[in-house]
């Protein structure tokens, strides 16, 4: 018998004749017909209007029909809760079925059942069948409570079904155990200051001896629960740890992760010097390591589980190093995080081995495993610095390869080098600069610059090398372009006499040719102090910096303590709190690790305790990320804030200022621009600590210091570059090329036009197609004179929205017409949307929150915005250039969220979603509208805007 | 907990949805489509999390199985109920295949009904899930009221896996040692790393309800056994290596897990049929059972010369069979020559590699295969990622070293005993990952 069939009925009047087969006395066809029913509703058919005749199939003894009937009754009760009732009578009497799997069935179903007539009804069933003699009833019974909670919580407190639930954690049977157990930890996460699962060391007796005999699924439960509980003493704490340890030999890898979280939990309270404490310690490596045996979805849950473990207690792993070495056939998911732990466990006792498969995995195809590979050897380096000059020498052979992106990826490492061995490896700096034309990336760009700019007095032409940049210095990304005005300052600070043409070139560059407030205030800041103190300014600008330690992306203390606590689940896997990710009360409870106490003496509540014991041995030392350090703020650039309110210092004008070099970093520290993780674990203020209390009134005292005419201009709106839409060619020698921009709230069509004909062109006029935005000319094209041979002329044309509308595929194309003396020609082009976007697209808060919830999910769409390295905030005032408006920004775990609003001249509003994490360049953005097509030309948009 | 599973095919077209959770809406389908099975780069994780909602995902062939949630799940849990859930589906209608999953998907709903509820895994032994839902409908209505109740209990009891009153003419079992040995090796024949995953297979045909206990040359009960006695040392030097040392084992969930943590002793009721008793791993004096010495050499741009040696290293009077060497060729290979002294080669244009293919080869014995390899000029700066000469073996030994000592079956209600069951023993090896760079 093959069920395929059902799938196959598309024929029209299908509802009709359904409902007629229903209906039908025969057996065997009511249940064909039901069948066909499911399959539809499988697909996504809606055969809700079937309701009343599959509901009548249910009194049958038949078990497959019934069960059919129930699936769809699960599915639509709902929409149809007063047909719904119909089908109480045969639950209740099926709840007393001689047949347990009958009575079973039943509660199980209603319990789906979301319909409140439906569950007042349930609750005496569900009393007997909480109480039956059958264990399969009882079992299903205890999820059933959790079900009822769900939908109606004080129904399931009034009719006492906790209590019920509570005396099942001691039933006879182990699977009704689990399951009680499940539903309770369950209704507890909802209510987290309710004594609900009352564990105690009889409960947690009762536990262990279940966790022995139940299924694999049941051992989760019952390991996950036990994980919440916090031990009295060590004793208690060592007790279940020797129970709970034969479980890390089973065979679900689940169970084996969910033991070594209780383990990992309850060894914070065993005193060190204990033996049983290294004994645990020793147990616990095997069974990490068998789980990268497993099949590679697993194995990517255990990694990201090892990469926590291997931060809190490197010592459990630190010999297995030769496990995590990348095989060939890996997915790629598997061979990143095992990149990231071989470089956590890398030490001085193995770092040839390390280097020596680095070096190997720098030569596969994958290009980001390749990044990361080549960024691996630079950590490395920073990190056993026995090992700096063995990986240096490694760079500059994968440097030789001449892959582009090996090339670039090596450069930025070896910078960091530079930063933790200063004045040891400058000898391969003449490498480097062989590769500099290749560099096309940003990043890389800068470090370049950074490298010479630092070390300009031992090469000969850094004036040279600067200069060359200088000369597409506003093609450049702001990153690029601060970094080489710091360093031509640099330059010059070193080599006056020669360089005095080179740094006022720049200087002017930046302070008047330049839309990026904080280039022109980094700017200024380096005119003045050359021209009031150049002894000051050698002071401030090479003053010596700062080392940097270890690694970059530790897991903030606190933070990886609560996400112990999460071993095994998703949290543990996406390295962020429940609260990042769940909706609603649930989960948002912080766990964390108990204290370690003394024999004996037991603490009241495990909280009091807890922030002593849970401090970490030796605090590890952090890079904070870039930006967060002050040395970093001259000389590694980061893009700083733009607020929308008085102008903010830039970063560099905070130092230049205030002479904050020594003792009052913290104290700003604490108020600068937030958001990196890092950050508050290095200098111990909470990352939530927002930026706008402090920036406030420092930036508005610096605003007046700085008064310098264009600071509080707005940074421009982006304006793509021009391209050619009409090729001589195709016009008898008339090129026009051009480009879109929003001037002051008046969109401009910018179009250059040459002549390559012999004759003298006139007469020009220009006209647009109907278009999706009703986008016309505002006035005439206005060529006032004849354009002869071989000139060129500049024109720009005021366009408004009030033209003629019709939907354009793009929807972003206009059909354009040109005439001139000579003929009439024809071209098409596609206009960036954001010159739709106008001034007053800012929208209220909470005008923002209810439309948000009010545009149907349907018409959000995600989508991913590759390789952008700004920081929120960079990015933030770069879109506010363009009329993109922050509305609000939350940080979550260093993924920095920010709400904005855009309004389109035609009226339509887009509300987006930005979701930036620090280090991470690919952004994740989603976009609501109520005309969800905008979304790919506005998304598009972003693209554009945050990439110029 | 668990919120949904969908299943797709290809296409991305929903072959079966079941929702457990209220949060979880029909959009949730859509999203996973989309965001997963449509984008336009390959999927770079298992897990995803669109819009606050969590989708973890395995792929069997082309069919596309997916959990939803917006919990903070058990994630660990999540992968290894999809794995199940895929064997138990394999187990009643075999290869999953779309077409598969249509034919049986009023099946699929029932067992998606019992082994999940509210999103919990339930109870998912194909055994005791076989007695009452198969694929001719539900068996239930005709069984009497002792049968029922002996369904519920072996559904949720201690001994969830076996059913009682089995009864075999002829006890016997089956005990098959199956190994796969991984290598790494760099060009120059250094070992990187090195391991062995063994799995000890079993099918039984024992009747009533037997324990069982089984005993390996595991060194720790060696050297335990060895403290009492005074043989230890004499049988080490007699015969040699005698004991292994395994680094990790896990255990079926029959087991009894306390036991062997305390004792190390093995015991358990098997559950009835073909199963897996354990699995476990070896790292320290594995027997390699061959040697690839590979000779790459570039002969101007246009031209490779490969040579690779294989040699096997175990005892001459056992075979090895199905031999497979693969030897990867660059991308831009215009022609290529082949010389073996054994078996067969072959370039293969569209795996990209030399696979050279031996039948059967006996224990020390060496052979080799000379390729030369013409290449087409290119101006691509990037050199040849040169990926590992890759092999593929079948020994009828075990390369850990392992040896069964012992498997008694004590049955005390029947009147059988350990020696009237017919045992069978069977050591296979096989090549897991065996590479070596060149």
């Amino acid at each position: 018998m093959t069920d395929s069939k059902y799938f196959t009925t598309t024929k029209k009047g299908e509802i009709f004749e359904l409902k007629a087969e229903l209906n039908s006395d025969k057996k065997e066809k009511k249940k064909e017909a039901v069948k066909k029913v499911i399959a539809s509703m499988t697909v996504g058919k809606d055969v809700s209007a079937l309701f009343p005749d599959v509901v009548n199939c249910m009194q049958t003894d038949n078990l497959e029909l019934k069960k059919l009937v129930y699936l769809y009754l699960m599915n639509y009760a709902k929409s149809q809760p007063d047909m719904a009732i119909m089908a109480v009578n045969t639950f209740v009497k099926d709840c007393e079925d001689a047949n347990p799997l009958i009575r079973a069935l039943a509660v199980r179903t209603m319990g789906c059942i979301r319909v409140d007539k439906i569950t007042e009804y349930l609750c005496e069933p569900l009393r007997k069948c909480l109480k039956d003699e059958d264990p399969y009833v009882r079992k299903t019974a205890a999820v059933c409570v959790a079900k009822l909670h769900d939908i109606n919580a004080q129904l399931v407190e009034d009719q006492g079904f906790l209590d019920t639930l509570k005396d099942l954690i001691s039933d006879s049977n182990p699977m009704v155990v689990a399951n009680a157990v499940a539903a309770l930890s369950e209704i507890a996460e909802s209510h987290p200051n309710s004594n609900l699962l009352d564990l105690n060391p009889q409960s947690i007796n009762k536990l262990l001896t279940a966790l022995n005999e139940c299924t694999e699924w049941g051992q989760i439960f019952i390991l996950d629960c036990l994980a919440n509980y916090t031990p009295r003493d060590d004793r208690e704490s060592q007790s279940i740890c020797e129970r709970v340890t034969p479980r890390l030999s089973h065979a679900n890898s689940a169970v084996v992760l969910s033991a070594v979280k209780v383990l990992m939990k309850f060894m914070e309270m065993l005193p060190k010097d204990l033996d049983y404490y290294s004994t645990l310690l020793k147990k616990l490596a095997p069974p990490l390591v068998t789980l990268l045996s497993a099949e590679p979805e697993l194995q990517y849950v255990a990694l990201r589980n090892i990469n926590l473990i291997v931060q809190k207690r490197p010592e459990i792993l630190k010999h297995e190093m030769k496990v995590f070495f990348v095989k060939y056939n890996d997915p790629i998911y598997v061979k990143l995080e095992k990149l990231d732990i071989m470089i956590r466990l890398a030490s001085q006792a193995n770092i040839a081995q390390v280097l020596a498969e680095l070096k190997e995995y720098a030569t596969e195809v994958d290009v980001d495993f390749v990044r990361k590979a080549v960024r691996a050897i630079g950590r490395c380096a920073i990190k056993v610095e026995q090992s700096a000059e063995r990986c240096v020498s490694t760079l500059l052979d994968l440097i030789q390869t001449k892959v582009n992106y090996v090339v670039q990826e090596a450069i930025v490492v070896i910078k960091d080098i530079f930063r933790k061995y200063p004045n040891k490896y400058e000898s391969v700096i003449a490498t480097l600069c062989e590769n500099l034309d290749s560099l096309d990336e940003p990043e890389a760009r800068a470090a370049m610059i950074w490298i010479v700019g630092e070390y300009a007095e031992r090469i000969d032409n850094a004036d040279e090398l600067l200069e060359s940049f200088l000369e597409g210095f506003h093609d450049e990304s702001t990153q690029v372009q601060l970094q080489l005005l710091t360093a031509i300052v640099k330059l010059f600070l070193k080599k006056p006499t020669e360089t005095q043409e080179l740094v006022q070139q720049v200087l002017s560059l930046a302070t008047q040719d330049s839309d990026n407030p904080d280039l022109r205030d980094r700017g200024y800041i380096y005119w003045r102090l050359l021209s009031t103190d150049p002894v000051a300014a050698k002071e401030v600008v090479l003053a010596e910096k700062p080392l940097i330690s270890e690694e970059t992306d530790l897991i903030e203390p606190t933070l990886l303590e609560e996400l112990i606590c999460h071993i095994g689940t998703l949290a543990s896997v996406y390295h962020k709190p429940p609260s990042a990710f769940v909706e609603g009360s649930r989960g948002v409870m912080h766990k964390r690790l108990p204290a370690r106490t003394g024999s004996g003496e037991s603490t009241e509540s495990p909280d009091v305790g807890a922030a002593g014991g849970s401090a970490p041995e030796a605090a590890p030392s952090i890079i904070p990320s870039q930006g967060d350090l002050l040395g970093d703020l001259l000389n590694l650039d980061m893009a700083p804030p733009t607020t929308s309110g008085p102008p903010p210092p830039s970063t560099g004008m905070q130092m230049g200022g205030m002479d904050l070099l020594g003792g009052g970093l913290d104290s700003l520290l604490g108020g600068d621009i937030g958001g990196s993780p890092a950050m508050g674990a290095g200098f111990g203020a909470a990352p939530a600590v927002m930026p706008a209390s402090l920036n406030a009134p420092v930036g508005g005292g610096l605003g007046d210091l700085f008064d310098l005419g264009g600071v509080g201009m707005p940074m421009g709106a982006y304006i793509p570059p021009k391209i050619v839409w009409l090729p001589a060619m195709k016009a008898k020698g008339l090129e026009i090329s051009g480009t879109f921009a929003r001037r002051a709230g008046v969109i401009q069509m910018e179009l250059i036009l040459t002549n390559k004909a012999m004759s003298v062109m006139t007469d020009f006029a220009i006209q647009f197609n109907r278009n999706s935005f009703g986008l016309a000319p505002a006035g005439p094209l206005q060529v006032l004179t004849p354009l002869g041979p071989n000139q060129t002329i500049e024109v720009s044309l005021p366009l408004s929205t009030v033209g003629p509308v019709m939907k354009m595929d793009p929807l972003n194309n206009l059909q354009v017409a040109v005439k001139n003396n000579i003929d009439v020609f024809y071209f098409s082009c596609q206009y960036p949307i954001s010159m739709l976007f106008v001034e007053d697209g800012k929208m209220e808060r909470q005008v923002f929150l209810a439309t948000w919830k009010d545009i149907p999910n349907d018409n959000e769409s995600q989508f991913q915005i590759k390789d952008c390295h700004l920081n929120s905030d960079a990015a933030s005032s770069k879109l506010q250039g363009s009329n993109i408006f922050t509305i609000a920004k939350r940080t979550v775990e260093g993924q920095d969220m920010l709400y904005m609003s855009i309004k389109l001249s035609n009226g339509i509003w887009v509300l987006a979603e930005l979701r930036v994490q620090a280090g991470n360049p690919n952004y994740t953005i989603s976009l609501k509208c109520r005309a969800p097509e905008v979304s790919q030309c506005v998304f598009q948009c972003y693209e554009a805007v945050l990439k110029n | 907990m668990i919120g949904g599973l969908f299943i797709y095919n290809h296409k991305g077209e929903v072959l079966t949805s079941r929702v457990y959770r209220d949060d979880i809406g029909r959009n949730a389908v859509d999203a996973f489509r989309v965001n997963v099975i449509h984008a336009r780069q390959q999927v770079r994780s298992p897990v995803t999390n669109i819009a606050r909602t969590s989708f973890f995902h395995v792929k069997r062939s082309n069919i596309w199985l997916a959990v939803v949630t917006k919990q903070n799940v058990n994630a660990a849990m999540v992968f290894e109920f999809l794995y199940k859930m895929c064997d138990v589906m394999a187990s009643y209608f075999g290869k999953i295949s779309e077409e598969n999953i249509k034919n049986n998907f009023v099946l699929i709903y029932e067992l998606l009904d019992e082994i999940l509820d509210f999103g919990y895994p339930q109870n998912s032994e194909t055994g005791s899930l076989k007695t009452f839902i198969t694929q001719q409908g539900i068996k239930g209505q005709h069984q009497t009221k002792e049968e029922q109740s002996q369904i519920t209990s072996q559904v949720t009891g201690q001994i969830g896996w076996r059913r009682e009153g089995i009864k075999y003419r002829r006890n016997e079992l089956f005990l098959d040692v199956l190994e796969s040995v991984n290598l790494l090796m760099s060009p120059q024949g250094q070992v990187l790393s090195a391991h062995v995953s063994g799995r000890v297979v079993m099918k039984s045909y024992l009747s009533g309800m037997p324990e069982c206990k089984f005993g390996m040359n595991d060194k720790i009960i060696i050297d335990k056994a060895g403290k009492g006695g005074v043989t230890n040392e004499a049988g080490k030097s007699t015969s040699g290596k005698q004991s292994i040392a395994i680094d990790d084992c896990t255990f079926n969930q029959c087991v009894r897990l306390s036991k062997f943590d305390s004792e190390r002793s093995i015991s358990f009721i098997p559950p009835d049929g073909e199963y897996e008793l354990m699995r476990y791993r070896t790292t320290k004096d594995i027997i390699l059972p061959f040697r690839v010495i590979p000779l790459v050499r570039e002969v101007g741009r246009t031209k490779l010369e490969v040579k690779v040696v294989i040699k096997s290293n175990f005892k001459p009077s056992l075979l090895a069979q199905k031999i497979e060497v693969r030897i990867p060729t660059p991308l831009n290979t215009s022609g290529v020559q082949v010389i073996c002294m054994k078996g067969k080669a072959k370039y293969k244009a569209s795996e990209n590699a030399i696979v050279w293919k031996i039948k059967r080869m006996a224990g020390m014995k060496e052979s080799q295969i000379s390729a030369e390899i013409e290449l087409l000029p290119t101006n691509d700066k990037k050199k040849w990622a040169r990926p590992p000469i890759s092999m593929n073996f079948e020994v009828p030994f075990a390369p850990s070293g392992l040896k069964v000592r012992y498997l008694k079956v004590f049955e005390s209600k029947l009147n059988y005993s350990d020696h009237d069951v017919i045992k069978w023993v069977r050591y296979i090896g096989r090549s897991g990952i065996y590479e070596t760079r060149c």
